[in-house]
Formats: structure tokens, C-alpha cells, sequence
């Protein structure tokens, strides 16, 4: 009888064991990427939980006399009215470093969203009215416990005296929290408790439409060129080589490129997305030229020979039957190039997209931050809010990122031809 | 005797340096099947594919000699491929349907040449071309359908009338059935011999029965030459050249 088991000889015990050794090793290894994954996205989640809701401060506020209360006719704001509610809300305060302390509840912006109010609804105007204004980070910590209040009061942010008139604010019902819609709509601020993410995401849009309105046509050309009709010669076996190079070139090079090129020489807009997605383009040319002709080589040359023989001119073979079989992959290899240019800081420093932009962009035009770089600049700031904001800003970006990629896959689904 | 519709005076074709057809000479007439058989790398292939200058995609491939179609030598350099290649139909050795569907499968050379100004004439033609390649009956309820949706047998039938929508003169096929099992291979067989009437076939083959069934005239290749042609029966049953007799027994190949 001959033994098939596992005492049968042919080194059977080595080789199940070095199989169990390697599933393992792999186990371990996806467990610690896995590991790693979720300790971001948990600490990224729990930095950005704070910025869900907002709080707000009802005023009692008196613009009965408000033709004198505007301060300039341009872009009026109201803060002397905002001033002048907290005051009556807290008579009893009377020294001039407690009310200065007592206005820092109500946002620096309060003002201006009280000169949106009676834009909207001009009727408040010469009447005493109630209304809910952004309060300031400083409160909105406080109340989210993260003012530590054991420290000596000296230390604290948040005095005794500011601790008990939050108290009275909360009891007559003065303070709510609302979810802060704020961080969707609004544009860059130097007050945390109002900066918004908008202009940064329109920026961002802006850039990617350029980058791949001027990548993926000269991409895709260049790779149909190279890949189908380019004759094979040491010239373009030297242009390969350099494509393949370019892609590896620190992304900041580019951005030095796009200074001297498009701001120097061609003279476009400084800071503007077009300048932004130009360089971005630059920049995911290489990526979108090898994955495009890796996508072409990968279409099967009997379609191509089918047509030829046929008849068909060697430009109407490919694009009749290889550049639409080729056309999902090129679309990926496309959406993969951009989304690393979303996430590009550097190029974009050189070229002036890091200034500090409160107007959302209403064109290519315009100056322009974008979401990569607005992190940076949050991330920089010294408020203990903006941490917050850096946290949600980078939900933003990953959210921008993994809709990009559904739409790669669903664009690949739909236009995928099965052979 | 007939005049031969295509001739090959002193052929040499070379890939680089090495040399793949030697002096070949060979004339094949029309309106028959001529079948090209001989061990692999004899050059048969090579030979089929400098017909409609196929090999002209290989970069490194070089031709020698004439070869006329219709008197007309299709390497002058006033041929222009695009033209030739449509006179000149050919079938793979593995059906290569376009990703497309049926109809358009076969509409693909009417639309390039412009030979269809109306769409009901694309629509005839396509089903006469269909009916031609015996595949209508069991297609036509289904023209949208991709073409390789289709069974082997099937594919290659629909390649078939692929290549005689456009109505060439010649049609080439590499190993037509090589891909194929023995019934489809059957159906493509009975085909060939009733396009015969309209076209010239040349069929390289891998198959000597296969041959023998379907072709009038048979060439033997060996090694880059043309050992023998002549009539399919002559060579089958009394081969003058030892070669040639030696590969039909089964001795060498």
C-alpha cells in the first residue's frame, strides 16, 4: 500500500509548515496596515467630531437707531450693536476689561452676519429683535469641556467671572448648539469659529477641471502617438525614458516651472486655479501617459490586425477599435494621476495658491487656495480651534478623493466592453 | 488553362537578416481554393501575409521580387495598402470579432470604404453577407448582440462574412479552423467550397485532410521554399518531390 498522507515523505512537514509561515507573516502584515488605517481614521474623526455642531448666542438686539450703528456703508457690520446686547443682557458689568471679556462671547464676525440678517429681511431694521449670532471658539470650547478649569485662574482661558455668566446665559437659555453648516458655505476666515472650507473646495475644483482638461487630451495624445503610430527609433526610445523619469520629479520642481513659465513668461493671473491646474497638469502628464499606454498595449492586437485587414487606415483601426476597448483603463489611470494631484501642496506654493483667500473663486480666474493647502495653513495656525478645523478639512479631502475614485469605477463599469 | 489572378516571381522575404521565403514562384488561380500546407515555420504564413502586405506592420520584415494581383504589382510603390486590403479579405487563425455587435461587426468595412450611402442598403448588404457566410439563420433575430457572444465556430463564420461584405476579389485564411472543433470546423469547410464560386481562397493549413477536402490546388513548403504545387490530387496521390511525400505520410512536419 503507498502512503499518501502526511508521513509520506517528499519533505511534506517542511513544505506545510513554510505554507502556514507565509499566511501568516501575510496575516500579520495586513493586520498591522489595517491597524495603522484605522488609527487615523479615528483620530482624524475624533479631532473632527468638535466642528459637527456650533454654538450660537441669542442677542437681544436693538436697532432701533441703526442708520447711526453701521460703521461703514460698504460692507456694513454691526458690531457695535452686538456690543451693545451684551451689555444689556449683563448690566451689572461695568469695568472696561470685563466687558472686553464679555464681547469676546459673540463672534468678531457676529457683526457682519447681522448685516446679512437685515439684507435678507430688512424689516428687523428699527426694532428690537432676537437673534441667534456665531459665538465665539473660545465659548464653544468652554462649553465642549475643553477649557481645562482645574488650572490657577490666572492660567485659564476662561476666567471665573466668564464662567458664571456663561452659567446665566445657559439658564435663561441664551446659548444652543446647531449643526454648523457654516464650515460647508463659507469661505476662509481668521476666526476659527466661521472659517469655512467652500473656497478651498472650489479652488480645488477649479485646479482639477484645468489640470484635466489640459492633461488627459495632450496625455492621451501623446501615449496614442507613442504606443500606436511613433516609428521605434533611439529617439523615442530616449522620450520613454524621460517620461519615465518625469514622473518621478519631486512635485515642487513643477511648481518652480510653473512660476517662471506660466506666471513669468506667459504672465497669468498669480494664486489663480488655472495657474494651479496647469502645473497639476504638468505634473500628472508622466503618470497619465504610462497608464495610458499600458491600457493600450493591453487591447488585444487582433482587433486592430481584424481591422487593418480589413481595410481600415491605421488611424481608423485605432480609434475605431483599440482607443475604445483602451478607454476605461486610460479614464483610471487618469483619475489615479489626479487624485494625486489633489493631494499636491508644494507645486502649489510656488505659484501663490497659499494665500489666505475669504471669497469663494468665481472663476479661473481669480485667487484661490486649495483643500491640501488650506490644511496646511490650519494646521499651522495657533488657535486651538483650527486643530478642529484641520481634522474636518482632511475628512473633506479623503471625501473629494474617494468620490473621484467612485467615479473612476463607475465610469469603467459603464464603459467597459467585454471581450 | 485560366489566368492566374495572383503570381509570385522570385518572392524572398526576410525578417532582419534571416531569410523566411526563398524564390518563390506560384500562381494561383482564381475562383479556386489554393491550399498552403507544410511543417510550422516554412514560411507559409509569410507567404500568405505579403498577399495583402500584412506583413508590411512587421518593422523589420523586408520583401523581394513581384507579386501581381490582376496583372498589378502590389508592392509598386503607388499601391496604396488601404486599397489593396480591401480587394484582399482575410481570416484569422483565431476568431477576432470587434468588440462591437453583430451588425456592426460586419457593417465595419461598408462603413470605412463608403460603400453604403443608405442605411437599408448597409442593412442588405449585411444580411447578404451574413446569409453568404451561412449565419444568418441563426443570428439574425439578435444583431445587437456582441459578436463575441457567439460560439467559436460561429465567431469565425461571422469574421467570414466580415471579410466578403466588402466583396474582394481574394480572400486569405491563416489556420481558419485551427481554433475550432471537428463539426464547426465541418461547417466552415462546406462554406469555403461555396464561396468558391465568388472568391479566390488561399488557406494555410495545418491539416492535410482538410486540404485535401476542400482545395483544387495544393503548395508544399519546406523550409522557406516552395517544394511543390500543383493539382490538390496530384500532390495527395503521386507527389513528384520526396519532401513532399515524406510530409503527406506523416514522416517529417
Amino acid at each position: 500500500m503507498i502512503d499518501f498522507g502526511k508521513n509520506a515523505g517528499f519533505d511534506l512537514k517542511g513544505r506545510h509548515r513554510a505554507e502556514a509561515r507565509f499566511q501568516w507573516m501575510g496575516k500579520i502584515a495586513i493586520a498591522i496596515s489595517l491597524f495603522f488605517l484605522a488609527a487615523m481614521v479615528f483620530t482624524i474623526a475624533r479631532d473632527a467630531s468638535g466642528i459637527i455642531k456650533q454654538t450660537q448666542i441669542q442677542l437681544q438686539l436693538d436697532l432701533t437707531d441703526a442708520t447711526g450703528i453701521a460703521q461703514n456703508n460698504k460692507h456694513p457690520s454691526y458690531g457695535k450693536a452686538v456690543k451693545a446686547a451684551l451689555r444689556a443682557q449683563f448690566p451689572k458689568v461695568k469695568k472696561r476689561k470685563d466687558k472686553k471679556r464679555l464681547y469676546g462671547f459673540a463672534s468678531p464676525e457676529a457683526g457682519f452676519e447681522i448685516a446679512r440678517m437685515i439684507d435678507e429681511s430688512p424689516e428687523i431694521l428699527g426694532r428690537i429683535t432676537k437673534v441667534w449670532v456665531t459665538a465665539s471658539d473660545g465659548l464653544d470650547l468652554y462649553l465642549r469641556g475643553k477649557v481645562d478649569m482645574d488650572l490657577p485662574e490666572r492660567q485659564r482661558r476662561v476666567s471665573d467671572a466668564e464662567r458664571d455668566w456663561i452659567a446665566t446665559l445657559q439658564e435663561q437659555g441664551h446659548l444652543r448648539r446647531v449643526f454648523n453648516w457654516g464650515f460647508l458655505t463659507n469661505g476662509d476666515s481668521r476666526e476659527p469659529e466661521v472659517a469655512g472650507i467652500l473656497s478651498a473646495l472650489v479652488g480645488t475644483a477649479y485646479s482639477l477641471a484645468v489640470c484635466f482638461a489640459f492633461a488627459f487630451p495632450v496625455g492621451i495624445g501623446a501615449a496614442i502617438y507613442l504606443e500606436e503610430f511613433a516609428p521605434k527609433s533611439r529617439l523615442s526610445d530616449l522620450i520613454e525614458v524621460n517620461i519615465n523619469n518625469l514622473a518621478a520629479v519631486p512635485s515642487i520642481v513643477f511648481g518652480l516651472l510653473g512660476l517662471s513659465m506660466f506666471l513669468g513668461v506667459f504672465g497669468m493671473p498669480r494664486s489663480s486655479p488655472l495657474v494651479g491646474g496647469l502645473v497639476l497638469a504638468l505634473m500628472t502628464l508622466p503618470t497619465m501617459i504610462i497608464a495610458a499606454r499600458a491600457a493600450l498595449r493591453s487591447v488585444p492586437p487582433s482587433f486592430k490586425e481584424g481591422a487593418l485587414a480589413l481595410g481600415a487606415s491605421p488611424v481608423q483601426a485605432v480609434f475605431h477599435h483599440v482607443f475604445p476597448v483602451a478607454m476605461p483603463g486610460m479614464l483610471t489611470g487618469s483619475i489615479v494621476g489626479m487624485a494625486q494631484a489633489l493631494g499636491e501642496t508644494a507645486p502649489l506654493l510656488m505659484i501663490g495658491m497659499v494665500a489666505f483667500i475669504v471669497d469663494i473663486p468665481t472663476s479661473i480666474l481669480e485667487p484661490a487656495t486649495a483643500l491640501p493647502v488650506q490644511i496646511f495653513l490650519w494646521a499651522d495656525s495657533p488657535e486651538r480651534a483650527f486643530t478642529e478645523k484641520t481634522a474636518a478639512a482632511i475628512i473633506v479631502l479623503l471625501v473629494f478623493l474617494v468620490s473621484m475614485n467612485l467615479i473612476a469605477i463607475l465610469l469603467r463599469r459603464k464603459l467597459e466592453t467585454r471581450f | 488553362m485560366l489566368d492566374p489572378i495572383i503570381s509570385a516571381r522570385g518572392v524572398n522575404v526576410f525578417y532582419g537578416d534571416s531569410q523566411a521565403l526563398f524564390d518563390i514562384e506560384l500562381d494561383v488561380l482564381p475562383n479556386k481554393v489554393t491550399a498552403l500546407i507544410g511543417p510550422s515555420g516554412c514560411g507559409k504564413s509569410t507567404f500568405l501575409r505579403s498577399i495583402n502586405r500584412m506583413n508590411d506592420l512587421i518593422p523589420v520584415c523586408r520583401f523581394e521580387g513581384e507579386l501581381t494581383l490582376s496583372g498589378q504589382d502590389i508592392y509598386d510603390k503607388s499601391v496604396d495598402v488601404v486599397a489593396l486590403r480591401a480587394q484582399v479579405g482575410m481570416v484569422f487563425q483565431k476568431p477576432n470579432p470587434f468588440p462591437k455587435s453583430i451588425f456592426e461587426n460586419v457593417a465595419y468595412g461598408l462603413r470605412i470604404h463608403k460603400m453604403c450611402t443608405a442605411k437599408s442598403e448597409l442593412q442588405d448588404r449585411v444580411e447578404w453577407s451574413l446569409k453568404s457566410a451561412g449565419l444568418w439563420e441563426e443570428v439574425s433575430h439578435r444583431l445587437d448582440e456582441p459578436g463575441n457572444s457567439l460560439s467559436g465556430g460561429q465567431q469565425q463564420r461571422l469574421c467570414i462574412a466580415r471579410a466578403i461584405a466588402v466583396q474582394p476579389k481574394v480572400v486569405l485564411m491563416d489556420e481558419p479552423c485551427s481554433a475550432l472543433d471537428p463539426i464547426a470546423t465541418a461547417v466552415i469547410e462546406d462554406l469555403i467550397d461555396s464561396l468558391r464560386k465568388d472568391y479566390t481562397i488561399i488557406i494555410v493549413t495545418h491539416s492535410m485532410q482538410q486540404a485535401a477536402r476542400i482545395s483544387q490546388r495544393t503548395a508544399f513548403f519546406h523550409l522557406g521554399k516552395l517544394v511543390e504545387f500543383g493539382e490538390t490530387k496530384t500532390i495527395f496521390t503521386t507527389p513528384k518531390d520526396e519532401r513532399t511525400q515524406n510530409y503527406i505520410t506523416g514522416r517529417i512536419g
